[in-house]
């Protein structure tokens, strides 16, 4: 049952009314206006009032369902054999599209990955790695790094994500529990910028060494050139009309 | 003096570890070694610069190997000199055209790339279930080809690299014809865009199940030949027999999957544990080996392919016993499924002349659907999702992060060649300089997968 903001009139009275539905989302910054992402000419397709609010974040509940219960409990478990609460390590749980993420925060993150893979109840004996995301507008956590986990002696994944803002880039190396993020957090260093703090090597890996800017940052503009093609000009990719 | 110079120094810690530096570019041996025999001290070791555009490197890769004597004693694997931006560029084309880019990756294995990919969308989209029965067993049939392929495209060089010319020419012989395959199922022979989000591009075309069935009556004959070639012959068993050694703890330790963690002995395969595209339906043996080495990485490839021609051939059983009338190779939304009604045309691939029929002359939404598809493209919920695939070398996974645009926020590739190449070290210090050459084939790394 959706909360009508405010008090008056009665949320038992029309609180489920479509035209009071979501309103609550109303606050919520807008992502996209208009139907196609016309900006220059004329919205005559009548949807150039529309305004898309950004989605709240998603959190979940348990029972997540699966194994995902499991894995849960003994990570918490584990977390509290030492002395650290579930909630001090994870901020929130996110069970989407049949995976579970787990949302680490960044102190904890070490701790967290040393029980995945040590607790006999989890063994998640393959970290897959580190893919960064750039979230600008997502104000004091911009920059992500998501882990994928692998337990082949239970067949299970999960997965992590720590953030951290632009200003601190800063993020624990689990290479010290997992060697397999060696180059993959440099990977992420390179292209995002994310400092993973007590990495062996934390050198550009893909780009040149004497490379500027951290190019899969959202700021990072694509570049490229104008490409004539039977006769007329294709703009680059960036400068295209975009309709999102 | 010793010389010592790391994968990440900088120029300055370079310059002040390097020692005497020999440019040796086809003198004569005798007078370089006279030049350098004045001041050299006992136990000196040499940094050998291998790479980037070394022969049996794969592709642009660069080792730099400290040697002393013979002996490796440390090896350290630089990458990056085949980075192309493809996930940068994902990130500015419509989801469709993200398939055109992911396919470029590791080339070897494009469907695999592909395949991943769409797998991921299609999650987001959460219309996994709703892809055409006809599509996916294509999609078994391409991918299951494009391991032999990328076998093949591993052992041939295997064996050229260790000096047999034969070995190269019969597995490029085998690979040849399916190559040939894929020229007619999807119009190229490699970077296909041929598996999309929704489906497949089309369907087979006349005479493709007659062309793969001919392919199989000929393939088992030269995956024999391919075998007496290699299985016993005494060169190729002394150069990969004991060499390249990484037991399980290795692997787990340093994420490696595929064949390279199935010669430990370990039966991890996720066709079996973590079926997708109803491959839980085909009867196909995982392969294993005990010995950790690169004659047991060897022999699960050869094996693989046998196995995989098993598979291929349940596909066109399959294919050639559905009797379904106008079975569809796309998901029927038309919100999604491009205008997958593509036909050869004799300038290349291009909108078959039913389809222009239809959308110009019949049906006003088809029109706008394919418009609308083919420039704003669809939009996918926002979300994230990681798909992995068994892929020819290891576990390729593609984590796919949605904002609800017709773009994609994040597409990043998570290729097995990128985590293997982490191992090089592991399998080669303390080998012999010569060994180097298999430990590097018997990873199989692709520089277009490790770079992206």
């Amino acid at each position: 049952m959706t909360q009508t903001p405010g008090g008056e009139p009665p949320a038992e009275e029309n609180g489920g009314l479509p035209a009071r539905r979501g309103e609550e989302r109303l606050t919520a910054s807008v992502v996209r206006t208009g139907m196609f992402g016309a900006g220059t000419t004329g919205d005559t397709s009548g949807y150039g009032r529309l305004q898309v609010h950004k989605p709240p974040p998603l959190s979940s509940e348990p029972p997540y369902g699966g194994y995902f219960d499991t894995v849960a409990q003994a990570l918490g478990g584990a977390l509290q054999a030492a002395g650290i609460g579930f909630s001090d390590a994870i901020e929130r749980v996110v069970v989407d599209h049949g995976e579970i993420t787990f949302h680490v925060r960044r102190e904890k993150l070490v701790d967290v990955a040393d029980k995945l893979l040590h607790d006999p109840a989890l063994q998640f004996e393959i970290c897959t790695g580190v893919s960064g995301v750039h979230y600008p507008d997502d104000t004091g956590r911009e920059l992500h790094a998501v882990y994928h986990m692998l337990s082949i002696t239970h067949n299970r994944r999960i997965r992590l994500e720590v953030s951290a803002p632009d200003a601190d880039p800063h993020i624990p190396s689990v290479t010290g529990v997992y060697p397999a993020n060696n180059w993959h957090e440099r990977e992420t260093w390179d292209f995002f910028g994310i400092i993973f703090d007590g990495h062996p090597a934390l050198t550009r890996i893909e780009m040149p060494d004497d490379w500027l800017g951290h190019p899969q940052r959202k700021d990072y503009p694509l570049g490229g050139i104008p490409v004539e093609y039977r006769g007329t000009k294709v703009p680059p990719p960036d400068e295209r009309r975009s309709y999102a | 003096m010793t010389t010592h110079v790391t994968g990440g120094a900088t120029d300055a810690d370079e310059e002040a570890a390097q020692g005497r530096v020999y440019n040796v570019a086809g003198q004569d041996w005798d007078q370089v070694v006279a030049a350098g025999d004045t001041d050299r001290s006992e136990n000196e070791q040499i940094v050998v610069n291998m790479g980037p555009q070394h022969p049996s490197t794969h592709g642009v890769l660069r080792l730099i190997l400290t040697l002393e004597g013979e002996t490796v004693t440390d090896a350290r694997a630089s990458v990056g000199y085949l980075h192309t931006g493809i996930e940068k560029n994902m990130e500015y084309r419509t989801w469709t055209q993200g398939t055109t880019f992911i396919t470029r990756a590791d080339y070897l294995m494009p469907l695999y790339n592909e395949a991943v990919y769409c797998l991921s969308v299609e999650r987001l989209l959460g219309i996994e279930d709703r892809i055409p029965e006809r599509a996916q067993i294509i999609r078994v049939l391409m991918l299951e080809l494009n391991r032999i392929s990328s076998h093949l495209g591993g052992l041939g060089p295997f064996g050229l690299e260790l000096g047999a010319t034969t070995i190269f020419l019969q597995g490029v012989r085998l690979r040849e014809n399916v190559l040939d395959l894929f020229e007619l199922i999807t119009g190229l022979r490699m970077n296909h865009a041929f598996i999309r989000p929704g489906g497949v591009v089309q369907d087979l075309p006349p005479g493709g199940l007659e062309a793969i069935r001919d392919f199989l009556r000929k393939a088992p004959r030269m995956v024999r030949d391919l075998r007496s070639l290699i299985d016993a012959n005494p060169v190729f068993v002394a150069r990969t027999r004991g060499i390249a050694y990484l037991d399980l703890q290795g692997c787990m330790a340093l994420g490696v999957t595929g064949p390279i963690l199935r010669a430990t002995g370990l039966p991890w395969d996720l066709r079996k544990s973590q079926p997708y595209l109803g491959y839980e339906t085909y009867d196909f043996a995982v392969q294993t080996a005990d010995t950790c080495d690169a004659y047991g990485r060897y022999l699960i490839r050869i094996n693989e392919i046998e196995e995989s021609l098993k598979i291929v051939r349940q596909c066109v059983d399959r294919l050639a016993d559905r009797n379904v009338p106008n079975d569809p190779v796309m998901i029927a939304d038309a919100k999604i499924g491009w205008p997958a009604r593509l036909s050869l045309g004799p300038d290349g691939m291009g909108p078959s002349p039913e389809h222009i029929a239809h959308i110009m002359g019949q049906s006003m939404e088809a029109l706008i659907h394919h418009f609308k598809l083919v420039t704003e493209g669809f939009r996918v919920p926002a979300g994230q999702v990681y798909v992995p695939v068994e892929s020819p070398k290891g576990e390729l996974g593609c984590h796919v992060v949605s904002d609800g645009g017709t773009r994609p926020y994040r597409a990043h590739l998570r290729d097995p060649s990128f985590h293997h190449m982490q191992a090089v070290a592991v399998m080669c210090e303390g080998g012999m300089l010569a060994d180097v050459i298999p430990a590097i084939a018997s990873i199989d790394p692709v520089i277009g997968g490790v770079d992206r």
